[in-house]
């Protein structure tokens, strides 16, 4: 049954459930890192899922802010990477602005969102267009402030889709960031491995929602 | 291809079980730090500290650069990843010896994230950190963005040059001058035929056509920013030379190099290139810098920057001057780059 908020127990087991969503998709993610990057972006972010699956799996949680803050927390320190300091910051940033929430509602994902894609630009610099994780994040910030009124499934489904169609918009796009702008040109025609993630982790947090 | 024969244990244990053995090679001047660091057993206390670091699975450096004149200590990331913030702690605080610590890595926004987020902790813990970025291929960006550069082979002088530098700096901001002199004079040319691969999926890091060269390779296999055809060796070096000399002429915060300057040469592999193929490819550069009346002072030749099974070799010039010189004639000691007092090439 669609969830018009979340209470601290589910968040948590949506998490879990989208590690096991990014693990299942690492031949996803290696191929779209190897088009553009050096491939390790899959390798990369598992270790991080396994991470939050260890230290999620072993805490019990009355916030939804400190869920978040715990998968960035687990993916900064396990990953290392670009990877695992922006995801880390992305969700370590998130969950902070959302700490004192007992529930996940349409006005805490837009929140988190928000405050999260803002300190990943703060910290790497990217901004939209730079063909990365801000692609997908960028978009799905604004969607999510534009139903932050609504039920946090109809949020999540408008969210998700804002995510999916950064993460195609990408392709078009020139790397400007990271090791892929060597490529100039030639890295049109491929999305951005972070935004490919992204894609991956709201749609996954849909589907846990709406069901 | 036929598959590769990779002698190794827990694919995803690679990063943790190397360090593990290169502890073992310094057979007692290193000691193991927390994570996934070392640091040199004994530094002197008040000494302005040197940390360098890295993604690992390009042995021997970036931790093998850690030694006597050298490094103090080295923070180790994952394969071909930076090391996490927490990693990085540590090996700050394990060097630090109250004078505060110099970070000195390759230009790579993973690297610089986790570095900054590095240094942020230390700061909480009043360690002064300061950070120079290496910044040395020039096929990564043009002069006037230089600071946007990869840093690739070129950290090899660049540490040996701070390391000795390190010794006798009275502050951490005379260091960081120092550090900044060794990078702006280093600069690096590469390319590669055939790709490393990544050991955690046995996947090649990148395709590139047989009968093809990638020029402008990075160290991590990124894709080059062209492709000439397969060539010999005596065909590519003066091409690749051209982009070292066309570099420091372009570049407006350095002297053209031409007779009678001094540099550092180093050759370096990429992994499967052969000591052959190298010792080859410099007796070439030796010819063309001979040419043009330029004296390589030493010389470095072997695999030190590597990625695995790639092939392809990378030149680097690092001009000298007399503060240079004095650094680079100290004796040095470390499991990837050992120098003997009194040797000086020519």
């Amino acid at each position: 049954m669609p969830k018009t908020q979340l209470t601290p127990t589910e968040t948590k087991n949506m998490m879990l459930q989208v590690a096991d969503a990014i693990i299942e998709a690492e031949p996803i993610l290696t191929d779209a890192d190897r088009a553009l990057g050096d491939g390790d972006h899959g390798v990369g972010m598992e270790r991080g899922m396994n991470a939050i699956k260890e230290k999620l799996g072993a805490s019990e949680y009355t916030s939804v802010g400190k869920v978040f803050m715990d998968v960035g927390m687990a993916m900064m320190s396990s990953m290392g990477g670009a990877s695992g300091a922006v995801f880390g910051t992305l969700f370590r940033a998130g969950g902070k602005s959302i700490k004192d929430s007992e529930s996940l509602t349409a006005k805490d994902l837009a929140e988190l969102i928000t405050s999260g894609t803002q300190s990943v630009m703060d910290r790497g610099g990217a901004k939209p267009g730079d063909k990365t994780m801000i692609d997908a994040l960028d978009p799905a910030a604004t969607a999510a402030q534009e139903a932050a009124d609504q039920p946090l499934n109809e949020a999540i489904t408008a969210v998700a889709a804002a995510g999916e169609a950064g993460r195609d918009a990408s392709k078009a796009m020139i790397a400007t960031m990271g090791r892929a702008k060597t490529l100039g040109e030639k890295s049109i025609g491929h999305p951005d491995a972070g935004a490919v993630s992204i894609a991956i982790i709201l749609n996954t947090m849909k589907n846990f929602i709406n069901n | 291809m036929s598959e590769l024969k990779k002698l190794i244990n827990d694919p995803l244990k690679v990063a943790d079980e190397l360090v593990e053995g290169l502890i073992d090679a310094y057979n007692g001047d290193c000691i193991s730090v927390g994570q996934r660091s070392l640091a040199l057993k004994n530094i002197p206390e008040g000494k302005v500290a040197l940390l360098v670091g890295g993604g690992s699975g390009h042995e021997p450096i970036y931790h093998g650069l850690v030694g006597k004149n050298l490094a103090d200590g080295a923070a180790c990331g994952d394969i071909f990843a930076a090391p996490p913030p927490g990693i990085v702690f540590e090996a700050t605080e394990a060097v630090d010896q109250g004078k505060g610590v110099l970070y000195l890595y390759g230009n790579y926004a993973g690297d610089v994230m986790n570095f900054d987020i590095g240094a942020e902790l230390a700061e909480d813990e009043d360690i002064d950190v300061r950070t120079v970025l290496i910044c040395d291929d020039v096929a990564s960006a043009p002069p006037t963005e230089k600071q946007n550069r990869r840093g690739v082979a070129g950290l090899v002088p660049i540490v040996k040059l701070v390391g000795a530098a390190s010794q006798t700096a009275n502050s951490l901001e005379e260091l960081e001058t120092a550090a900044k002199k060794a990078c702006l004079m280093t600069r690096s040319i590469g390319v590669s035929m055939s790709p490393g691969s990544i050991p955690a999926t046995g996947k090649p890091t990148f395709d590139i056509d047989p009968d093809k060269i990638g020029l402008g390779m990075g160290i991590h296999g990124e894709p080059g920013v062209g492709e000439i055809p397969m060539t010999t060796t005596d065909e590519l070096v003066p091409q690749m030379l051209d982009y070292l000399f066309k570099d420091f002429e372009a570049d407006e915060d350095v002297d053209a190099l031409g007779e009678g300057d001094e540099i550092i040469l180093f050759v370096n592999s990429l992994g499967a290139t052969t000591m052959m193929e190298c010792l080859i490819a410099l007796r070439k550069a030796k010819q063309i810098l001979s040419e043009r009346g330029i004296k390589v002072y030493d010389v470095i030749v072997g695999p030190l920057v590597t990625c695995q099974e790639m092939t392809g070799i990378s030149f680097s010039f690092t001009k000298l001057d007399d503060e240079l010189k004095t650094y680079w004639n100290l004796s040095c000691q470390s499991v990837c780059y050992t120098k003997l007092e009194g040797h000086q090439g020519a």
